[in-house]
């Protein structure tokens, strides 16, 4: 009886989650009336703004991931190795970004960064690339923090430091040839949802004044039919081959373990 | 001038006096065991060689070369840690040749270099493993050539037996000890297994309360431990309370029993009580010539062990633990038994107070 309880309400989840999707992926292939096609796709990818946007986003992406990795991967390790009784604090900062809107961040980024401030960023097209990478970093922060943190927490920090250094080897060292090779799978989970963040991020980019995927698929769906859900299935999947990447990387490093 | 010296040393974290003026030297090709019980200070002691701890006070030369305030990696030390040391995300390979890297040694001679040290720890088959793929034993056999392979000047290894089980504890300590007399490195060794430092050192510190009590040779501190904390900590010790009859004559009575000591004069004064101690094996079941000394004696529990048969009497109110060799013609005495037991005077540990 319970467990019949139970796949009830595991399949009503499904369907409450799952409905929407199968009615919008099947709006988007009625573009042509009375049978379905796939001409709204081939709308979305006909369009050179799309392939423009997500190329922007994608850089961005990859501009913040890199940016990421770099602020946080030494960070995690120093607050491991030096400041432990700092970590609720960095936790907390760490956090932020889930409390503060992104409305507010860019509202105070164009405050401090425009271009009659000290550091007039938003003057320029690279200048506001900056940062806009900088504000996705923010925004990012709590998602690669925990990854990155949960990876150092499968290791022996401070030994494998003091070996690294008995043997010779300065903090640059450690880092890039020890620390980040052996907290790599949580790393790359962090870059994929910073990925998906990114790609679909709207309020900074339009903020901004930024071409960049998010306001595009906003432009689009205000002003078109079929696309828009075209677009938004095409985003999903996007997104979904992005979880599935963090599983198979998480799933090949756990394998290659057992097979010892 | 030693190699390796340590001269008033001192560590304190906060209000805790954790090293208290410490002074060792080292000669070359020397194997120094800190003995002590856990928490004494040794892995302080070891880590501020290291350059892990900057000492409160106090100075560390190695080589005629003051290093107190240089950093781990100019130091060119070697060490070896407890476990989980080596890199995990490398094969044993690049783990001993990571060292080697950081020199800027070539890669044609970082591969020799790798090649024989493999070769030296008896494992030259493993070099593509990784260490999650190596028993404990081997690892710790890796992180060996791994800390010996940039040719380090001194040896540190901070209780790197400790996690491994009985035999391969045995057979790795004598291994290693085997590596560093063919290399002729300088090595400190922390164990607080008075039977390891024992076995495998030219010398040990024993270290009580962050303080060396007593440094010599294993002989040298099993029979002529100068402090009662030492005469303890090493071995096996039987203590009986004997009174002064004589300080002149190093004349004591234990049990009624008199027991005159070759060596004379002592520093208590007539009619003190003092301590006087045996290791297991001064002690004799059943009269033997040489023995002067002759006690009754009740068995409590025999240990056949093999070749020692290690056996506890009740003498004159205390447990005693006595070694005899087994024989075949002699079966040990069973339990509840009344027995004698005896001793020589020169045998006697007069413990200080
Ligand atoms: N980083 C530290 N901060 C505070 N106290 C420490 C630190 N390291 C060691 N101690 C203290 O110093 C004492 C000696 O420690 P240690 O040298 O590790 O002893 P051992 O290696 O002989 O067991 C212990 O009481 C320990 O709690
Ligand atoms: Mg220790």
């Amino acid at each position: 009886m319970t467990r019949i309880v139970a796949w009830a309400a595991v399949l009503l989840g499904c369907l409450y989650f799952l409905l929407p999707l199968a009615g919008m992926t099947e709006f988007s292939l009625k573009m042509r009336r009375g049978v379905y096609s796939f001409d709204a796709y081939v709308k979305v990818f006909e369009d050179p703004t799309f392939w423009a946007t997500f190329g922007y986003s994608l850089t961005l992406a990859a501009a913040t991931i890199v940016f990421g990795v770099l602020l946080v991967v030494p960070t995690a390790y120093w607050v491991r190795l030096k400041l432990p009784q700092a970590r609720p604090v960095v936790e907390f900062i760490t956090l932020l970004p889930l409390v503060i809107p992104a409305i507010v961040i860019v509202f105070g980024y164009i405050r401090l960064y425009n271009t009659s401030s000290f550091l007039p960023l938003t003057g320029s097209a690279f200048g506001t690339d900056i940062l806009l990478t900088m504000g996705y970093a923010t925004l990012a922060l709590p998602y690669m923090y925990r990854a990155v943190d949960t990876g150092l927490r499968t290791i022996d920090v401070a030994t494998l430091t003091e070996a690294a250094q008995s043997l010779g080897a300065g903090w640059f060292t450690i880092l890039a040839r020890i620390i980040l090779p052996n907290v790599l799978v949580a790393v790359l989970s962090g870059a994929f949802l910073t990925l998906a963040i990114v790609i679909g991020e709207f309020t900074m980019a339009a903020l901004l004044n930024r071409p960049a995927f998010g306001p595009f698929m906003q432009l689009l769906g205000a002003n078109r039919a079929y696309e828009p859900p075209a677009l938004a299935v095409i985003a999903f999947t996007i997104t979904w081959v992005c979880m599935g990447l963090i599983q198979l990387v998480t799933r090949f490093s756990k394998h290659e373990r057992a097979k010892a | 001038m030693a190699f390796l010296d340590l001269t008033n040393l001192e560590k304190t974290f906060g209000a805790n006096r954790v090293v208290k003026d410490f002074n060792l030297g080292i000669d070359k090709g020397e194997f120094v065991s800190l003995l002590g019980p856990s928490g004494c200070g040794k892995t302080t002691v070891l880590r501020m060689v290291a350059g892990f701890e900057t000492p409160t006070s106090g100075s560390i030369r190695i080589d005629g070369q003051d290093v107190t305030d240089q950093r781990t990696n100019q130091r060119a030390i070697g060490m070896m840690f407890q476990a989980y040391a080596l890199f995990p995300n490398m094969t044993v390979a690049d783990n001993v040749a990571f060292g080697l890297k950081v020199k800027g040694i070539s890669r044609a001679e970082r591969e020799a270099r790798v090649a024989e040290m493999l070769r030296l720890i008896g494992l030259p088959d493993l070099a593509t493993r990784f260490p999650f793929q190596l028993s404990g034993g081997q690892q710790q056999r890796v992180a060996l050539a791994r800390a010996l392979a940039p040719r380090p000047r001194v040896l540190l290894l901070d209780e790197p037996l400790s996690a491994l089980d009985a035999k391969v504890r045995v057979s790795l300590r004598n291994e290693i000890r085997v590596i560093q007399r063919e290399l002729g490195i300088t090595t400190i060794f922390v164990t607080h297994d008075q039977e390891e430092a024992m076995s495998i050192s030219d010398r040990i510190v024993v270290m009580n309360g962050g303080i060396a009590e007593q440094a010599g040779a294993p002989f040298e501190i099993y029979n002529n431990p100068r402090t009662r904390f030492v005469a303890g900590f090493v071995g096996t010790l039987n203590m009986f309370t004997a009174t002064v009859e004589s300080q002149q004559d190093g004349l004591l009575t234990v049990a009624g029993q008199r027991v005159l000591l070759p060596k004379g004069p002592i520093t208590a004064r007539d009619g003190d009580t003092v301590t006087l101690a045996l290791r297991p094996e001064a002690i004799r079941l059943g009269r033997a010539e040489g023995r002067e000394v002759v006690m009754p004696a009740t068995i409590d529990e025999v240990h056949f062990l093999g070749s020692v048969i290690r056996v506890r009497a009740r003498v004159a109110g205390t447990v005693v633990a006595l070694d005899t060799f087994n024989r075949p013609d002699q079966p040990p005495p069973p339990v509840g038994s009344a027995a004698e037991i005896s001793f020589a005077a020169s045998d006697v540990i007069l413990l200080p107070e």
